[in-house]
């Protein structure tokens, strides 16, 4: 299989790697608190993240808590 | 303050809180003096949003710097459809562990004024997957009582455009939304300074959101305080009681015994 994956909004090459893989690998603190993420429109829990497995045209957001009113 | 003459609670959804001021946490000069405020303020409902990592912008740690000690409310800010604002109001469940979210839906960048048919539809959403709902919202009755009976655990109509300081524009409808819903009515947006919170709080609203009022003052600690101070100053004066306004006076000082010459 051979393909992209967006990540925030931005094209990379798919490879087959877990979500923390992912995570870990774009240098986001896995520990840090106020974390997540949803791959395809849909929340996955921390707990799953290291069970699941990126797939071709998956489209991926990390978010964390920021500034707002 | 004497406790024979506190306010009363202010209670969203089952959950007390001493403080009927929520603030915000974005556009203080620094850090520091955004806990500053905070603390100056009394407030034990902070707000956050919610943005890609990459676009990091002074939000580092903001979770383990505040989760601890206040009540962390999430906001939808930025979204422009239901759909937007759902799965936001969901990764915001996920990174926080709460299942409370300011609820923010808006037209456009401009006004920044709620999308009221894109809002019942996210608050109808949101309140079906077992979210506490508090949405911001326009200073309109009819909107407001949609928002409850779908099912929202308070409505938080805007007094003003978003950080716009403008202070209180419709205290009518304020009042015509306080009389026609059970829920609280914490105004969101458009206070500027200490006397618009106290009018709000008079007019019997149950609490005021704001944020840029306090971030932009000159000295921001200072006007944390003021707004706590206005806030419970203006609830005191609701749960108290005003004198009716009346044309022509009415002496203070007895007549009787006054001298004739």
């Amino acid at each position: 299989m051979s393909g992209n994956i967006r990540l925030n909004g931005e094209d990379q090459p798919w490879s087959d790697q877990t979500l923390r893989d992912l995570v870990a690998g774009a240098g986001v603190d896995l520990d840090k608190g106020g974390l997540a993420i949803a791959r395809n429109g849909e929340v996955v829990p921390r707990a799953d993240w290291a069970q699941t497995r990126l797939e071709p045209n998956d489209s991926i957001e990390i978010v964390h808590i920021v500034r707002g009113g | 303050m004497d406790a024979k003459v506190a306010t009363n609670s202010l209670v969203i959804a089952g959950k007390s809180f001493s403080s009927r001021l929520m603030i915000g946490t974005s556009r203080y000069p620094n850090q520091q003096i955004m806990m500053d405020a905070i603390e100056a303020s009394g407030a034990e409902i902070v707000t956050v949003a919610v943005r890609r990592v990459s676009l990091e912008a002074g939000g580092e740690g903001l979770f383990d710097l505040l989760g601890d000690r206040f009540h962390l409310l999430p906001n939808t800010a930025g979204c422009f459809t239901a759909r937007d604002a759902v799965l936001t109001a969901e990764l915001a469940r996920e990174a926080l562990g709460t299942n409370w979210v300011k609820l923010e839906v808006i037209g456009d960048d401009e006004t920044l004024f709620p999308d009221v048919e894109q809002l019942l539809r996210g608050a109808e959403e949101l309140v079906a997957k077992g979210f506490i709902v508090l949405p911001y919202c326009n200073d309109d009755p009819i909107t407001c009582k949609k928002l409850e009976d779908i099912g929202c655990a308070a409505v938080m109509p805007l007094a003003a455009p978003i950080g716009s300081g403008m202070g209180i524009r419709n205290p009518y409808n304020l009042r015509i939304i306080r009389e026609k819903v059970s829920v609280p009515v914490i105004v969101d947006a458009g206070v500027g300074t200490a006397s618009d919170a106290a009018v709000a709080l008079e007019l019997g609203c149950d609490g005021i959101l704001l944020n840029s009022a306090v971030a932009g003052a000159r000295d921001p600690v200072k006007m944390a305080r003021a707004m706590r101070l206005g806030i419970e100053a203006g609830r005191l004066a609701f749960e108290a009681g005003r004198i009716p306004r009346k044309l022509y006076a009415t002496a203070s000082t007895p007549v009787d015994g006054a001298i004739e010459l």
